[in-house]
């Protein structure tokens, strides 16, 4: 039972993370551009639910999606459009300039030492007592994860915005030559991007409802390195690397000793950096596949 | 003298020339505008270190303060006298708790190990490609400060590491970073960073000709490790202390902004970033604490600092794509460098420069890798 217990928690954080990954690859996908600032949104998010938290929470999470999705949007007008054009690099670093000023921005509204989201605390108690306890929270994230990348796959591969996406991330010319509008592709890539950071906000704010400036920013940065890990090229392979970043995190956070636990971090790290060593072009990729593509 | 050597001359004395007059203005401040000043020179060296890496290979790291961060701990507590070690830091281990070094060998031990890390995590991540790099020293970052924050047996922890000797003044700030330039200026004369610039524009006519990147990132890679390391120990003997909260994220992003602002792809555009962009935060967060311009006295929130710094960097970016110096090395232009068009060193921001697709892109700079060119070609395109 304990190791069920274990794999069960593992697997729900592997979820979450596998949710900050797709909305981070649906980007990449079709701009090739990485989105740091996406971690912000989700603060953004997170913060959001707090201002509300008089409302009803069905109308708090309502609010927070179309909050999500307005900063995704915002994200895109202010600073990916002025800046199309400009290299990989170029936005990675602009975009890591505006998660800096933002983070900023929290600190000085909301103050350093975070507010607490108390919603749907009912999903904080435990569905089976025991040496591990599993929460309802838990299974509800490896719901909504399945049921939103499975509505994901849905949308990719049996719709006809799906389709003009898929073809916009194999060759961006190609698609907009047959007819393809890539500007708005790209909109709905932000929409959709901006809708999976609503999600995460709202699980992530009930399995740790303080929310502190750093926030999205911690998972970002874990969900991009997992991203790397599966292979940054694809989208099913960067979720994929999400979910194993989070499933390694909690299952360390599992068995290491109590004096030991802070280094979970370090020792997720060390996991990927040493996976990269001998798969440079990501875990999942297939052999032989060529690493200098990006 | 010939037009290329003037070149190559002005290469090397205008990024030195910057520095000094820095150190010549620095001479005449009061004492705690000079503490600002070496600041200033410190952090230009460390964008110096980032560009060794960054603007030769076209990669970004996210993990070079990481070294700063080692070099600054081993420094600073190689200097603190054995007793005081004893006292604050009781759970060292034994190698760690005896010989006092002196500056100048504490400062040649933090560029040894800076290299030696960075060699350690170069194995390991240089043979991924340039964007997956980039994110993957974020894991560098991460362990490190997580190791330092939280291990007692290498250092302070959490806490602060205080009573460093305080040794570095004007003058060794200014050799140091002057050092860095010289360092980073023959490295980008030498034939293994020509080759590491060739894999920069186009990464698979590089391979093609027989150019091994990995290798040659390495080499920069170990040697920007070195530089970091090194602007580390002069960090902490510039302030006396250090946390590792310093030399984490913040640091991170304020580093990799000066050098793109300046303009990552040469050496003048790292000193004039590292320098200008030092200044300007030195004088916001001073702002924070209640300063005065032309007599107009003024305090600003506090952590606005922060916000106007990455507002600047942001708006600078759009407006400088490829930096204030548009990537040419001191005055590379007037000596009658050929333009972008017929050179080949493009890379961090080479996809910027191109317009719209098709043969009138403005600047085709030798990086046709399709996908990219296609990308950027397209996000040209107007959005609606």
């Amino acid at each position: 039972m304990t190791v069920v217990g274990y794999l069960v928690n593992a697997i729900s954080l592997g979820a979450l993370y596998a949710l900050i990954a797709v909305s981070v690859g649906l980007v990449f996908g079709v701009l090739r551009q990485i989105n740091l600032a996406q971690g912000e949104v989700i603060t953004f998010g997170a913060y959001s639910l707090w201002l509300m938290r008089t409302l009803p929470t069905w109308l708090a999470i309502v609010l927070c999606f179309g909050v999500c999705i307005a900063a995704s949007l915002l994200l895109q007008v202010a600073v990916f459009r002025p800046l199309r054009g400009a290299s990989p690099l170029t936005t990675l670093i602009a975009t890591f300039g505006v998660s800096y000023g933002l983070e900023a921005l929290w600190l000085i509204v909301f103050g350093p030492s975070g507010n607490t989201v108390s919603m749907l605390t009912n999903l904080n108690l435990t569905v089976v007592g025991g040496t591990v306890a599993l929460r309802w929270i838990t299974l509800v994230e490896i719901g909504a994860a399945a049921v939103l990348l499975s509505g994901l796959l849905y949308l990719l591969f049996r719709s006809s915005l799906g389709m003009r996406m898929r073809a916009t991330a194999e060759d961006l010319r190609a698609a907009r030559l047959v007819g393809v509008r890539i500007g708005r592709v790209v909109t709905w890539a932000f929409v959709l991007s901006g809708a999976s950071a609503a999600v995460v906000a709202v699980l992530a704010t009930v399995q740790t409802p303080l929310v502190t400036p750093t926030f999205g920013l911690n998972l970002i940065i874990f969900a991009l390195v997992g991203v790397v890990l599966g292979g940054l090229d694809h989208l099913g392979r960067a979720t994929a690397g999400g979910f194993i970043v989070g499933f390694v995190n909690s299952l360390l956070g599992s068995v290491l000793p109590e004096q030991q636990l802070v280094y979970v971090t370090s020792l997720t790290f060390l996991f990927v950096v040493i996976v990269l060593m001998v798969r440079p072009a990501g875990l999942l990729a297939p052999r032989g596949a060529n690493v200098e593509r990006v | 003298m010939t037009r290329s050597r003037l070149r190559l001359a002005a290469e090397l004395v205008g990024p030195l020339a910057l520095v000094g007059v820095v150190a010549l203005v620095a001479a005449h401040l009061s004492t705690s505008d000079q503490t600002d000043a070496i600041n200033v020179l410190v952090t230009a060296t460390i964008v110096v270190g980032l560009y060794v890496f960054i603007g030769n290979s076209g990669v970004i790291s996210f993990g070079q303060i990481s070294f700063v961060a080692v070099g600054a701990f081993v420094a600073g507590i190689y200097t603190t006298p054995v007793s005081t070690r004893h006292t604050t830091m009781p759970d060292l281990f034994g190698f760690l708790g005896r010989p006092v070094l002196t500056n100048m060998e504490s400062i040649l031990l933090a560029a040894g190990i800076g290299a030696v890390f960075a060699l350690i995590v170069g194995l390991a991540l240089m043979r991924l490609s340039g964007l997956s790099a980039g994110i993957a020293t974020f894991a560098v970052l991460e362990i490190t400060y997580d190791i330092l924050a939280n291990w007692g047996k290498i250092g302070p922890g959490p806490t602060t590491l205080a009573s460093v000797p305080v040794t570095t003044g004007v003058g060794q700030a200014t050799i140091g970073c002057a050092v860095a330039v010289v360092l980073a200026f023959t490295y980008q004369r030498s034939r293994s960073c020509r080759m590491l610039r060739a894999s920069r524009a186009d990464p698979l006519a590089a391979r093609g000709i027989g150019v091994s990147i990995f290798r040659h990132r390495l080499g920069a890679f170990v040697l920007s490790g070195a530089i970091c390391g090194f602007a580390g120990a002069l960090y902490v003997h510039a302030l006396g202390s250090i946390n590792v909260t310093e030399v984490y994220l913040a640091l991170t992003f304020s580093t990799l902004a000066m050098l793109v602002v300046g303009g990552s792809q040469s050496l003048w555009g790292a000193t004039l970033g590292g320098i200008l962009l030092g200044i300007l935060s030195s004088f916001l967060s001073n702002a924070e604490n209640g300063t005065s311009v032309f007599g107009l006295s003024f305090t600003l929130p506090n952590g606005l600092s922060s916000i106007i710094f990455a507002i600047l960097f942001v708006g600078a970016l759009m407006l400088f794509p490829r930096g204030l110096t548009r990537n040419r090395e001191f005055l590379a232009k007037a000596l009658g460098e050929r333009s972008d068009k017929h050179r080949l060193g493009v890379g961090l921001s080479s996809t910027a420069a191109r317009g719209g697709d098709g043969p009138e892109a403005g600047d085709t700079d030798g990086a046709p890798a399709a996908a990219t060119t296609a990308h950027a070609a397209a996000s040209a395109e107007p959005e609606k």
